[in-house]
């Protein structure tokens, strides 16, 4: 159970509840709540000679019953779980890994390091994927270069050009920009825990590997389950790499589209492809269902269940 | 004649301006033509102001790809600039039709533009025109000199010898033969697809068959040009399927690839970049002696946002966008952006007037997907992108393309014979 | 202080693990930063290399400083990140205070509703928030963009920060309530200083993708005197670029004052978390 106390005072208006609450939540409803209402309310509505008409949920009979969006829809969608699961699979892992390394307090240079990995994080997603293409690019030939020298050329391939490589290939690109939060997350965790008890653990026998695994990990179990709801959360929202890396048509042949290029494909407009704010507003709220039910599973499911230890 | 439409246009404007206002206005104008910032700070925006002291400009151009999402933003906001560059046809007939762009049907410069020329900026019936015209940009392959003259190798006019010059290229092992990369997709439609197309289907009377129903994307003379393009290919270099727009600007530029897909826009920038000489060749025809078609497609445009407050200064303006003497500046500042007014222009540039010439022997047309056939889902235009890309990399043969297109396109467009 | 085993070769593993990835984390960035230093054949012909004598170029940097005041955009930017991140904190924590501290009818809903907002991307609200700032005259100032990245920071801050401060010891708590402190002073003088850590964390996740942001300055504060510096930059990547001279130069001016901010604040990360951690 979350360890929230009880307040001694019961029924009385507790003001400085409201105090503490008031800003985040005026400032939070009126320039973000409201303005996404007001646009995911036009999924309802449709455009017709001009006029726009309430038309119910007929958007989303079109969104999932005609084929030529629910194709789109469907494939985005896979497209996405793919996303999510290189990132749960790689960037956490590897997240985990670096904090545990280096929250070892007799490592020298950690401070360094700790920057260095998390340098990445902190680029704008058009220098991340102006680089990664410059990198790959099979006329440049950095990568080809590199492969070259250690004998592996023919591993070589234009991986962002083909359509079996090229989304794992920017799921990658992205868990190696985003590596830097899980590894900060847990290094924070790690730091946190009272050496009582590691040195209690000790006594008992319980050192180096088996000290992280049978007393760490379970005291950083409910950062692991932030890291892998934020990880969903912001996964299942990208839009930005893939965007500056193949453009809003997410090719080759839509292999790399996931929710948020389509959306912004079809509520922007694309080119010649006229900007269709309902159909748009339908996409969005197809996604923060799929979101909102991700987020219920983790807030009912599991965080309830993850012990927390008041430290 | 056109001095005097000029002279008259001036007076009445500088007139009805000092009437009107005595105080200074600034107009804010939207563009997706940021490469252009410099051209329009240095050269344009000086010219016009010298002429009109009392009106300022104020060029703020975004990146062309979030052009469009960008100003419907604004306008819909109400935060727009006072002028606004059209993109042709369908994206502007919704604005105009949105009430966001003010009819300019009777602005005096009009008279300057040929109807072919301002088909992009009319409503369908062409009662009411709401752009400016502009410009249009030409398509051919712009081609190394040093390297062909080093191979012996000329001009192609048929497509035969076109493949010829690229087996040569292949052969001789010293160049790329053609640069282009499908990454980006939209290369493989603009530069392949549209830019070899015309000579097939016949220019405008293909694409008025298509429009009308009587044609389909799966005949033959739509599946054609796809045919050539899976061809392509081989010629390409190694890994184009993530070769990059810039990255073919580049290995071209750099002397690497002899021949490029191109369309006229690239004259300025390539002129800069490349240290050997260029020639340009219209697209090849697919036999000898046939009549050559050319993709002339009208491409730029400016209109007044019909919100703004200073309607009188917009209008002089852009009577002088319509004046012969921003032709000439503007065709010579940007080589390879053609001016689509009636009075010839002097271009200065030999490349972009090897582009031009082609004026006078081949028959024009527009862009097949820009009028009318990309306004429904699935979009035709987006749909042309995939299906040249996948057609070149060979992941979808020809006559598939052309029945997947033509069923996207046949599930929602209902011809007007 | 842990008297874990620590043997030579464990350390030479970690230090070769650290190592191998930090070049994996830096290499991209080398890559733009030497080739923006180089003239434009020598980009394409030895990526790699780095600017010697012969190749040596700073034209690329020359280009962009004639496009515009980077001073200013760099200002600009700077402005917008910390006064945002500074309400994100503030306002944040205290209602993750409320939630984390409170039982009260609806708090579970009222944490729902906070955290609502990181589920939809907030870009969808563009043309409604557009019209909001239209109305109240705040297009092109950097206060639009101020407001707009407090609200969209503030659903995570709250999330993280709550999840944090429900384990502040209650002890702690009650024993200031004892003494008669305030819950003002409950929370600004013994909750907020033991969360720092966590409050440097949102910080560093915040200032990210404020700092990086094309959208919104684009459509809310486009005018050149509010342009931010990621903006500024935008000029050289559009879809006709191929001057890559001056993107690469562009992309690395871009990259530096970020750079600099981070090591600023992560010198207040790091001691925050520690501070943290010592109790």
């Amino acid at each position: 159970m979350p360890g929230t106390a009880v307040s001694s005072h019961a029924p009385r208006i507790r003001w400085h509840i409201v105090v503490f609450l008031a800003p985040a939540v005026l400032v939070y409803t009126a320039v973000m709540i409201l303005p996404l209402f007001d646009t995911l309310r036009l999924a309802l509505y449709d455009e017709v000679e001009g006029q726009r008409v309430f038309v119910g949920l007929e958007n989303f009979r079109t969104l999932f019953g005609d084929p030529n969006w629910s194709r789109q829809f469907w494939n985005a969608l896979a497209n996405n779980f793919w996303f999510f699961l290189i990132h749960m699979a790689v960037q956490n892992p590897i997240g985990i890994a670096l904090a545990a390394i280096l929250s070892n307090p007799r490592l020298r240079f950690s401070g360094f390091y700790r920057s260095a990995i998390f340098i990445p994080t902190i680029l704008s997603f058009v220098i991340v994927g102006f680089a990664w293409k410059l990198i790959l690019s099979p006329i440049w030939g950095i990568a080809p270069g590199m492969l070259d020298a250690i004998g592996l050329k023919s591993l070589f391939a234009p991986w962002l050009g083909r359509e079996e490589t090229a989304l794992t290939t920017l799921a990658l690109i992205s868990v190696w920009q985003f590596v830097g939060i899980p590894m900060m997350l847990i290094y924070a965790a790690l730091l946190s825990i009272p050496d009582e008890i590691l040195e209690a653990g000790e006594c008992d026998g319980v050192t180096g590997f088996s000290a992280f695994w049978k007393i760490k990990l379970p005291l950083i179990l409910p950062s692991i389950g932030i890291i892998s709801i934020l990880t969903f959360v912001a996964n299942f929202n990208a839009f930005d790499l893939i965007y500056a890396a193949q453009g809003a048509l997410a090719g080759p042949d839509f292999s790399s589209d996931i929710l948020g290029t389509f959306l912004y494909r079809t509520f922007f407009g694309f080119q010649l492809q006229l900007g269709d704010p309902h159909m748009g507003s339908a996409i969005a709220s197809a996604m923060f269902a799929v979101i909102l039910i991700g987020v219920c599973l983790y807030l009912f499911g599991i965080q309830t269940r993850i012990r927390r230890y008041q430290l | 004649m056109t001095k005097r439409i000029f002279a008259g246009a001036l007076l009445g404007s500088t007139l009805l301006t000092g009437i009107a206002q005595a105080q200074e206005v600034t107009l804010t104008i939207e563009s997706w033509r940021n490469d252009d910032l410099s051209i329009w700070q240095d050269q344009i925006i000086p010219a016009f102001e010298a002429a009109h002291p009392d009106i300022k400009l104020d060029f703020t151009p975004s990146a062309p790809a979030e052009y469009n999402a960008v100003l419907n933003s604004k306008l819909d906001a109400g935060s727009a600039g006072d002028l606004i560059t059209c993109r042709p046809f369908d994206a502007s007939l919704a604005l105009y039709d949105g009430g966001k762009l003010a009819d300019l049907s009777d602005l005096d410069g009009m008279s300057n533009f040929s109807d072919v020329a301002k088909s992009g900026w009319s409503t369908d019936d062409g009662s009411a025109t709401y752009c400016v015209p502009m410009a249009s940009v030409i398509h051919g392959f712009i081609y190394n000199k040093d390297a062909f003259d080093e191979l012996g190798l000329e001009e192609p006019a048929t497509v035969d010898a076109f493949f010829a010059v690229l087996d040569a290229i292949k052969e001789d092992g010293g160049y790329i033969p053609m640069a282009m990369g499908t990454n980006d997709q939209w290369e493989a439609a603009t530069m392949g697809y549209q830019n070899i197309g015309p000579n097939y289907w016949k220019g405008e009377e293909g694409r008025q068959a298509l429009l009308s129903g009587e044609a389909s994307l799966s005949d033959p003379e739509w599946v054609a040009p796809y045919e050539q393009l899976a061809r392509w290919g081989e010629y390409l270099g190694d890994g184009f399927e993530a070769q990059t727009y810039p990255d073919s600007q580049n290995l071209f530029t750099l002397g690497r690839a002899a021949i490029y897909p191109a369309g006229s826009w690239e004259v300025s920038g390539f002129n800069t970049l490349a240290d050997f000489e260029m020639g340009a060749f219209p697209p090849p025809v697919p036999n000898a002696g046939d009549e050559c078609y050319i993709s002339d497609h009208t491409d730029i445009g400016i209109g007044i946002n019909a919100a703004t407050e200073h309607p009188e200064a917009a209008k002089t303006f852009l009577d002088w966008v319509a004046s012969p003497e921003f032709a000439t500046l503007y065709a010579n500042a940007l080589p390879g952006f053609f001016p689509l007014s009636e009075t010839p222009v002097e271009i200065e540039d030999p490349l972009a007037q090897e582009f031009a010439s082609w004026r006078q022997e081949c028959n024009s047309t527009i862009r097949s997907t820009y009028q009318i056939l990309s306004r429904g889902t699935p979009n035709l235009e987006n749909e042309t992108w995939n299906a040249s890309a996948q057609v070149i990399k060979g992941a979808e043969t020809p006559s598939d393309a052309g029945a997947r297109l033509q069923e996207g396109l046949a599930s929602w467009y209902e011809p007007k014979p | 202080m842990s008297t874990a085993r620590h043997t030579p070769l464990n350390s030479v593993a970690a230090h070769a693990a650290l190592i191998a990835y930090t070049l994996i984390a830096l290499f991209p960035v080398f890559v733009i930063v030497i080739n923006s230093f180089k003239e434009r054949r020598a980009i394409f012909r030895e990526p790699l290399a780095l600017p010697d004598a012969e190749s040596f170029s700073l034209i690329g940097y020359q280009t962009v400083m004639k496009q515009g005041d980077f001073f200013l955009y760099f200002q600009n930017s700077f402005i917008v990140t910390v006064a945002s991140l500074f309400f994100i904190l503030l306002f944040g924590a205290m209602a993750a205070f409320a939630l984390a501290e409170y039982r009260f009818r609806g708090n579970t809903l009222m944490g729902l509703y906070l955290a609502l907002g990181i589920m939809i991307p907030i870009r969808i609200g563009t043309v409604a928030i557009l019209q909001m700032m239209v109305a109240t005259g705040l297009v092109n100032t950097l206060w639009a963009l101020i407001l707009v990245y407090t609200a969209q920071g503030l659903p995570l801050a709250v999330f993280i920060l709550s999840e944090f401060m429900r384990q502040v010891s209650d002890d702690l708590k009650n024993a200031g309530r004892i003494d008669g402190l305030s819950e003002y002073k409950i929370f600004f003088r013994l909750v907020l200083p033991l969360v720092r850590p966590a409050m440097a964390t949102v910080a560093v996740f915040n200032m990210i993708p404020i700092w990086n942001d094309l959208w919104f300055p684009l459509i809310l504060a486009p005018a050149e005197e509010v342009k931010t510096l990621t903006l500024g930059s935008q000029v050289f990547i559009g879809q006709f670029v191929t001057d890559w001279n001056a993107v690469l130069s562009a992309l690395s001016l871009a990259i530096l004052p970020v750079l600099v901010l981070y090591v600023i604040f992560s010198r207040q990360l790091i001691r925050g978390i520690t501070s943290g951690a010592v109790k």
